[in-house]
């Protein structure tokens, strides 16, 4: 095994910003989401908690062309976003974050939504007697608690956003430096005559990255819950 | 002055009590299930009543008729669970903290380190609930909820789950409370000694309604 090219290099760092920015993204919206599906009774929760899952079930192909018929230079939102914001999503890595971010957020929903589940409403009535508002008992009260279901959110959300494959090079192709992560790359690799041993390559990477990110999943998720029960 | 004239509907129970009182120290007596621990809930805005009015001081908390619900978080009034609910995430001191902070109020020097010193708890401020007693735990809770500087203080059976001995220490702090800090207290029991040491006027409940209200002489003699 021979050492790691440079253009291998680029997909493992472009995949490891499309995964972390779609996932700084796609938390404090997972958590507002998460929040409104634990604790809030409204029409349309129904909707919401089926579109929320839908990428999972869904196949990969129907997201990311849907993506490309909303979010494309020519779509409805797309073209308005380009036109007024300058912000351009198709054929480019914000796309890829971008598609990216909308298949792994069932993932990141879920443990969230849990956790705060979990949390006595009665600790939060508490807080509410000792004055303290809504927004406040969530920030100082639910957030804290739920911190290890956000954490575990977060990880899982960043595993599925660096490995997705099929809605991203369905919305913004399979472009060397701007949208080829690991996954397009171990794909292209496969299809080229003697790609193997890169493609070999690549994929220690990810399994590498899979593992340090569980591992820290862990560590981080013992250490909250040592912080917040003592033991 | 606290006016209580409500009613609600909780499953198959029905609440429907009133009563007003002067006294520093309402006592709310009567047997499980008489509807003591609903009451005060609907006081702290935590439930709202189906009918009726809840006034303090003149100011309206709850009033059906004219669709008022004040939440729990504007009525700066203290509640003592029974079941403590400290927060787990926060040491003693934090907890005793948090109304404060909740409230902006300023750093008083003088009423934390008294009321830490009644409470003869010291020694567990850097601890968190996990690591404490339950008898510890609830003193930390007794001390959480006036640090708050509330206008009318709940406290929902709080010495239930305290021996005879602490309870002996503790209820000076309560009287001390009552004489010194003037907050008008709601106090919950099923015990009527504990009532007749620190109420004043005594509402006696049973099934969801009041069926007597008076000075602590209505209370049973022999207790138990």
């Amino acid at each position: 095994m021979s050492e790691i090219s440079a253009e291998e290099w680029t997909a493992i760092l472009l995949s490891l910003r499309i995964a972390s920015i779609a996932t700084l993204i796609a938390t404090p919206l997972g958590i507002a989401v998460a929040w409104l599906l634990a604790r809030r009774d409204f029409w349309g929760k129904a909707a919401l908690d089926a579109v929320i899952y839908l990428p999972l079930v869904l196949p990969p192909v129907v997201t990311g062309y849907l993506l490309l018929l909303t979010f494309g230079r020519k779509g409805l939102v797309g073209g308005w976003l380009a036109d007024y914001l300058g912000i351009v999503f198709a054929f480019r890595w914000t796309g890829a974050a971008l598609a990216c971010g909308v298949m792994s957020f069932p993932l990141l929903v879920r443990p969230i939504r849990l956790s705060i589940e979990a949390v006595d409403r009665k600790l939060e009535q508490a807080a509410s007697t000792l004055g303290a508002a809504p927004w406040r008992v969530f920030l100082t009260v639910t957030l804290p608690l739920a911190l290890p279901g956000i954490l575990a959110g977060m990880v899982l959300g960043f595993a599925k956003a660096i490995g997705e494959f099929g809605a991203t090079i369905t919305f913004v192709s399979n472009i060397p430096g701007e949208t080829q992560t690991i996954s397009a790359a171990i794909y292209s690799l496969t299809q080229t005559p003697d790609g193997d041993i890169a493609a070999l390559r690549l994929v220690i990477v990810s399994i590498a990255i899979a593992m340090i990110a569980l591992i820290a999943s862990e560590i981080l998720a013992r250490r909250a819950t040592l912080r917040l029960h003592g033991y | 002055m606290l006016l209580v004239d409500v009613e609600k509907q909780l499953g198959d129970f029905r609440l429907a009590v009133s009563f007003t009182s002067n006294g520093p120290v309402t006592g709310l007596f009567g047997n499980s299930g008489a509807g003591k621990t609903s009451i005060i809930n609907m006081i702290a805005g935590l439930i709202a009543p189906d009918r009726g009015r809840i006034a303090l001081d003149g100011q309206d908390l709850d009033n059906t008729a004219s669709h008022l619900h004040m939440p729990p978080h504007k009525r700066r009034i203290g509640y003592v669970f029974q079941d403590a609910r400290l927060f787990p995430h926060l040491n003693v001191r934090q907890n005793l903290d948090y109304g404060r902070r909740m409230n902006g109020l300023d750093l008083d020097k003088s009423a934390d380190p008294r009321a830490v010193r009644l409470l003869d708890i010291v020694l567990l401020l850097d601890r968190l609930p996990a690591q404490l007693a339950g008898g510890d735990r609830q003193r930390a809770a007794l001390g959480r909820a006036p640090l708050a500087k509330p206008k009318l203080l709940l406290l929902d059976e709080p010495l239930g789950a305290l021996d005879e001995s602490r309870k002996a220490e503790i209820l000076p702090y309560f009287i001390r409370l009552r004489d010194e800090a003037s907050v008008p207290m709601v106090l919950v029991s099923h015990d009527a000694n504990e009532i007749r040491k620190l109420a004043t006027a005594v509402v006696m409940l049973k099934g969801g309604k009041v069926t007597a209200f008076g000075g602590v002489e209505i209370l049973p003699k022999a207790s138990f």
